[in-house]
């Protein structure tokens, strides 16, 4: 008999949130377990040896790692509801490669903001806001980068959003101002039960990058 | 729609590029293959791929498809009727290779470029280990996923086989380089094997770099004074 889905999962991280969100899109049941990265579970090392990093999603006993193999994975495996890919082999295409280039050049750039401080920061902000300006045109007039239906690069996404705050503060930055179609963007995902219930409040990320930088850079 | 006319944009002498080339030739499609000049980017490569302005880019019907791994999936999809499935069925297979396929490009082809790199008697010893400890993995993915058979997607190539495969002639041109077996038989002897098919395979013979030409090319782009 299957159990229910773990997920292993630490609750700051955006690529542990795609796997929230994908679950919840699905309506699937799942256990949510977070992770200590100081004490990492006998279970996380056991089900990503190669990377020890989350999330994982275990189900029927078998591992699954790395968001986006998570996210298609939930995909394929509860095909019935919300389909995260449009059906011509062409916009999941289009899809894979945005999702790609959320998951190489935004995420590059948006770490440099928050983990670091001076010259190397400020060559993240501009990487930062060239990839927002690059999605905002990918977005368009759109109202999810999937058309008409959340999807699969709405997800890989969306989870940044819940970092916004911490990029603006710690960076000194305007997103709306950058990109204000992929802030109504946000707040459009954000009305949707699956995303508000998987992202943590802004505030509490704000905080925890406060908390990294006074411990790591000796200052905000 | 499997119709309209495909075109590659690539050079002989990539990894990447030779990924949608097998898959290509698996499906029997035919496509008119657009060589980039080293050193200088068309102008269809930076109309087509204008966020990375890099190769390989495939043009079916005009409407660009970039990203290597990407335009696999891609032409496994849109030729579905033509040839073997280039993924597994199942969800839980088709992760493991997409897993393994990232770990191939973000892990173990990185260890691979730093051979060439490595200075001084610790670098060396410290990129072989990593690379032989990408390698014992690799060794071990391999036979969970062929389950017994010729090839990681099973009897026929598919798309983990031509992440990893795409990579053997570099490989054969970094141990002539490095004086260093990097696939050895005693260590990896199923990756070996599997080596063997994958390069003899005809999808895979035509669009495999020669090690002598490939060679040449590297100590001439490797080369290239400091500015």
């Amino acid at each position: 008999m299957a159990n229910k889905p773990i997920l292993l999962d630490y609750w700051p991280s955006m690529f542990g949130m795609r796997a929230r969100v994908a679950l919840r899109e699905k309506g699937v049941d799942f256990e949510y377990r977070e992770e200590d990265f100081s004490n990492k579970s006998a279970l996380l090392l056991q089900s990503n040896p190669v990377h020890k990093k989350i999330p994982v999603l275990v189900h029927n006993g078998k591992p699954v790692c790395e968001s986006l193999n998570v996210v298609q994975y939930v995909d394929e495996a509860w095909p019935d509801k919300n389909p995260f890919f449009p059906s011509d082999p062409y916009g999941r295409s289009q899809a894979r490669f945005w999702a790609d280039f959320v998951d190489k050049k935004f995420t590059e750039a948006q770490v440099k903001i928050w983990m670091k401080k001076g010259e190397e920061q400020e060559a993240g902000k501009k990487e930062f806001i060239e990839a927002l300006k690059i999605l905002e045109s990918e977005l368009g007039d759109k109202p999810y980068f999937g058309g008409d239906s959340f999807g699969y690069v709405d997800i890989s996404l969306i989870t940044f959003y819940s970092w916004f705050q911490a990029y603006e503060k710690f960076g000194n930055i305007s997103i709306e101002a950058e990109s204000p179609k992929l802030v109504a963007w946000g707040k459009r995902c954000m009305e949707k039960e699956s995303v508000s219930k998987s992202l943590p409040e802004s505030e509490k990320i704000v905080g925890y990058v406060a908390e990294f930088r006074k411990n790591n850079l000796g200052s905000e | 729609m499997a119709s309209g006319e495909v075109k590659l944009i690539g050079a002989w002498a990539s990894p990447f590029v030779m990924r949608p080339r097998v898959a290509l030739n698996l499906k029997s499609v035919p496509y008119e293959f657009l060589q980039e000049t080293f050193g200088s980017k068309s102008e269809l490569l930076l109309k087509s791929n204008p966020v990375h302005k890099k190769i390989p880019v495939l043009l079916h019907a005009d409407k660009p498809v970039c990203e290597s791994n990407i335009i696999v999936e891609y032409i496994d999809e849109t030729w579905s009727s033509s040839g073997p499935s280039l993924l597994p069925s199942l969800p839980y297979d088709r992760a493991m290779a997409r897993f393994w396929a990232a770990y191939i490009d973000e892990k173990w082809f990185v260890a691979l470029r730093n051979f060439l790199k490595a200075e001084g008697e610790e670098e060396k010893k410290a990129v072989i280990a990593e690379f032989e400890e990408g390698n014992a993995l690799l060794e071990k993915a391999f036979i969970d996923c062929s389950k017994g058979k010729p090839f990681f997607n099973g009897d026929h190539i598919g798309y983990l086989d031509i992440s990893l495969g795409s990579f053997l002639a570099w490989l054969r041109v970094t141990e002539l380089a490095a004086s260093y077996k990097l696939l050895d038989e005693a260590k990896t002897p199923s990756l070996c094997k599997w080596a063997d098919h994958f390069c003899n395979d005809p999808a895979v013979k035509p669009v495999m770099p020669e090690t002598a030409k490939l060679a040449e090319f590297a100590k001439k782009i490797f080369a290239k004074p400091q500015a």
